[in-house]
């Protein structure tokens, strides 16, 4: 949606409370400051932090932005840390909309679906991409970075350089060290080498 | 001038440490948490020296801020709507005292229920006490608002209500900051009776409340946030408060909006302006976010002669969170329908974390209750409420803070014995207390489990004002120390901790039972308590 100078992206990330989708947002929060542009990003707090399903607005734009809620119907891009936490939004997404979600479900319920069946359709929706983040995290030493994997991954979705996400996660994980930094770069480079099929 | 990425409660916290807040007093509550956290976590307003108190509750911090207006100086109290009720009763009689230094009481309304009993709209008090209202439609207003808010406070010596909604709390933007105020001096009030509501005070502070009326809807007019805005197409005026603008906006957005549009953002409704719309359009369409606040004053019980849409008529759900979609389609703006629908989705109800003390605390009262007819567990509002999900099915009631204890009590009175309470650390101390005194007062035959975290869970690992005190308070209200017992709730712990139920559950009188481990997601949070705690008393 790039039309008239008009830029605009509305993205969900997906998840249970407590896999922290908060970095995700973060992380594209610093890169959209670098990039000087507009954004609102609408937060889940509270009770559904205690493992409940949570979600977070992500809208980027070179103009002012109105709503702190992406309309449904508008959004080019669900990315989600859980498969079936995908699926739920999606009302949301666009025409043109795409979903990234990590593969491995996060069974908190006696009653969680078919795994396959879930898979079937967040392929089903064009374009979309399984990530199995959690592996890919693993084999470069840390478990806890899936979550840029996945963000690795939508990187050319979100629209913002490349350079400038990278830049967000030194400023992130700054506190916690150079090796965590590293890590993190490295995921987020995987995640996009994946998504670009290399 | 400095931007910076901040949610609406911390764009509110921020503005108060800019216009030299004196205090700010809350007790933690979603959606309004993270203001007063954001001005605790203020390297600048500890340079400033700002007080940053968690309270026992709302009610505590509204007095306080009370007190620091009779000082001359600025305060805020922050609490979640239900707060509110809570607080009641200051905030009603502030109004009548008046403020000396500048008072923003800002209640954070939760449209939707999303950590709610209930979805209750403030603005309703704020008419209730007859000041004005502020309601900001995004971040940055939330902060020019506070230092507006201030300012009017002092000019008028009115406490001033803030009304925002979990949406603009939990949303973040880029904020303008202002140049930073220093704080005011002390100066008391020129008339040192002021605060003293004896009736035949009251009564005259009643009537200066209510002279200042009209310079209160004078300010609505022209302070500049309502704004009345033209539009080439008469047939319909809109009028629009707070955060439902944004979604109107949103469906306009590269068009012309059509209709006169009336922006409500501050209260008393400038009735001026009200009827230059109405005057001018053949039917009006009310969006606000909460109840239909604006649109039954507009009503009333006759009419106006022209039709007015919104949400009594059907035009906008009667209840629930606005969003731009069904703002969009009360102007007949049809949204793009995907058409996958997947039947297998399972909802994911929020529980307690692995690990959790909670876990333990049910599992033992389950067991020790077995024996008995089910139905006699009372509860409070904290994390150990997601008890009455299963596998624990534990409580059987959830409805104001220490509501359990006084439930529970009365169902005891009502012959249900034995009746059982379970409330969290810091919910006992907001409103337990009080009423296990009732209790003791009466030796009601009744076991309450304090279940103690040594933290506010819920709302994210803030102070519990029963650290390092509650065994103390316990037997300060006159429970026999026999029948208070601090049990460690793990599973080695199991059999031990069920017998000491059973025990008690047999008792005939009053027990506490306080089921002590740290929450295991604030441990960080926990262990600086526990430092400053050892501090004071070396």
């Amino acid at each position: 949606m790039n039309t008239n100078g008009f830029f605009k992206r509305d993205i969900i990330i997906a998840g249970v409370g407590g896999q922290g989708i908060v970095s995700i947002a973060s992380a594209i929060g610093y890169a959209t400051l670098e990039a000087k542009l507009f954004f609102k990003q609408s937060e889940v707090h509270g009770m559904s932090q205690r493992g409940g399903e949570v979600q977070s607005h992500f809208r980027i734009s070179n103009e002012p932005i109105h709503s702190d809620l992406i309309p449904m119907g508008s959004a080019d891009l669900i990315l989600s840390v859980e498969p079936m936490e995908a699926l739920r939004y999606i009302n949301y997404l666009s025409k043109d909309g795409i979903i990234i979600s990590n593969k491995n479900p996060y069974q908190n319920i006696p009653n969680y679906p078919d795994l396959n069946k879930i898979w079937e359709a967040i392929l089903s929706v064009p374009n979309s991409m399984i990530i199995d983040a959690d592996e890919e995290a693993r084999k470069l030493g840390s478990s806890k970075s899936a979550n840029m994997i996945l963000l690795g991954a939508a990187a050319d979705r979100i629209g913002i350089a490349f350079s400038m996400l990278e830049n967000a996660i030194k400023t992130l994980f700054a506190r916690k060290g150079d090796r965590m930094v590293e890590i993190n770069i490295a995921a987020l480079r995987k995640g996009r080498e994946i998504f670009l099929g290399k | 001038m400095k931007k910076l990425p901040l949610l609406g409660d911390e764009a509110i916290a921020q503005a108060a440490i800019d216009a030299g807040i004196t205090a700010i007093y809350a007790y933690p509550g979603t959606p309004s948490t993270e203001i007063t956290e954001y001005v605790i976590r203020s390297k600048q307003a500890k340079e400033k020296g700002i007080k940053a108190h968690w309270t026992s509750n709302e009610k505590t911090a509204v007095e306080a801020a009370i007190g620091v207006s009779y000082a001359g100086k600025r305060a805020m109290a922050c609490m979640k709507h239900v707060g509110l009720n809570v607080a009641a009763d200051p905030f009603m009689n502030s109004a009548i005292t008046g403020a000396n230094g500048g008072l923003i009481i800002v209640s954070a309304d939760d449209p939707s229920m999303h950590s709610s009993q209930n979805e209750q709209d403030s603005r309703y008090y704020g008419k209730f006490a007859l000041v004005p209202i502020l309601e900001p439609h995004d971040q940055q207003e939330a902060y020019d608002m506070v230092h507006y808010g201030f300012d009017l406070s002092e000019k008028y010596g009115t406490p001033v209500l803030m009304r925002i909604t979990t949406r603009l709390a939990h949303s973040r933007a880029g904020v303008t900051l202002m140049e930073p105020k220093p704080e005011n001096e002390l100066k008391l009030p020129v008339d040192l009776r002021q605060f003293v509501l004896l009736p035949s005070i009251a009564r005259k502070r009643y009537d200066i409340l209510l002279s200042k009326q009209e310079a209160f809807e004078q300010e609505s007019m022209e302070s500049g946030f309502n704004k009345l805005v033209d539009g080439i197409d008469k047939k319909l005026g809109v009028i629009v408060s707070g955060i439902a603008y944004n979604y109107i906006m949103e469906n306009f957005q590269h068009r012309n909006f059509p209709y006169p549009l009336l922006r409500i953002t501050q209260y008393p409704l400038p009735t001026r302006m009200v009827k230059q719309l109405v005057d001018s359009v053949d039917e009006v369409l009310v969006i606000e976010e909460g109840y239909p606040f604006i649109e039954e004053q507009l009503k009333g019980i006759l009419g106006i002669g022209k039709p007015v849409h919104g949400r009594l008529d059907g035009t906008l759900p009667r209840k629930g969170e606005l969003n731009p979609n069904v703002v969009g389609k009360a102007f007949g703006i049809e949204t793009y329908h995907r058409e996958e629908t997947y039947d297998f989705l399972v909802n994911r109800p929020p529980q307690l974390c692995n690990g959790c003390p909670h876990i333990d605390s049910y599992e033992a009262l389950n067991e020790a209750l077995a024996e008995y007819t089910s139905g006699r567990v009372m509860s409070d509002i904290g994390c150990y409420t997601l008890g009455a999900y299963p596998p624990f099915n534990s409580i059987n009631s959830c409805v104001d803070m220490g509501a359990s204890i006084t439930m529970a009590k009365g169902a005891a009175d009502a012959g249900l014995v034995p009746a059982v309470s379970v409330i969290g650390d810091s919910t006992f101390m907001h409103s337990g207390i009080t009423g296990l005194v009732d209790c003791v007062a009466y030796n009601t035959p009744i076991t309450i489990l304090i279940v103690d975290n040594e933290t506010t869970a819920m709302t994210g690992g803030q102070k519990s004002m029963a650290l390092g005190r509650l065994e103390s308070v316990v037997l300060g209200t006159g429970v026999h120390p026999d029948h208070m017992h601090v049990i460690d709730p793990r599973r080695k712990n199991h059999e031990k901790n069920v017998e000491i139920f059973k025990k008690e559950l047999a008792y005939q009188g009053v027990s506490v039972i306080i089921a002590r481990r740290e929450c295991i997601v604030a441990l960080d949070e926990i262990r600086k308590e526990k430092q400053k705690l050892s501090k004071v008393d070396q």
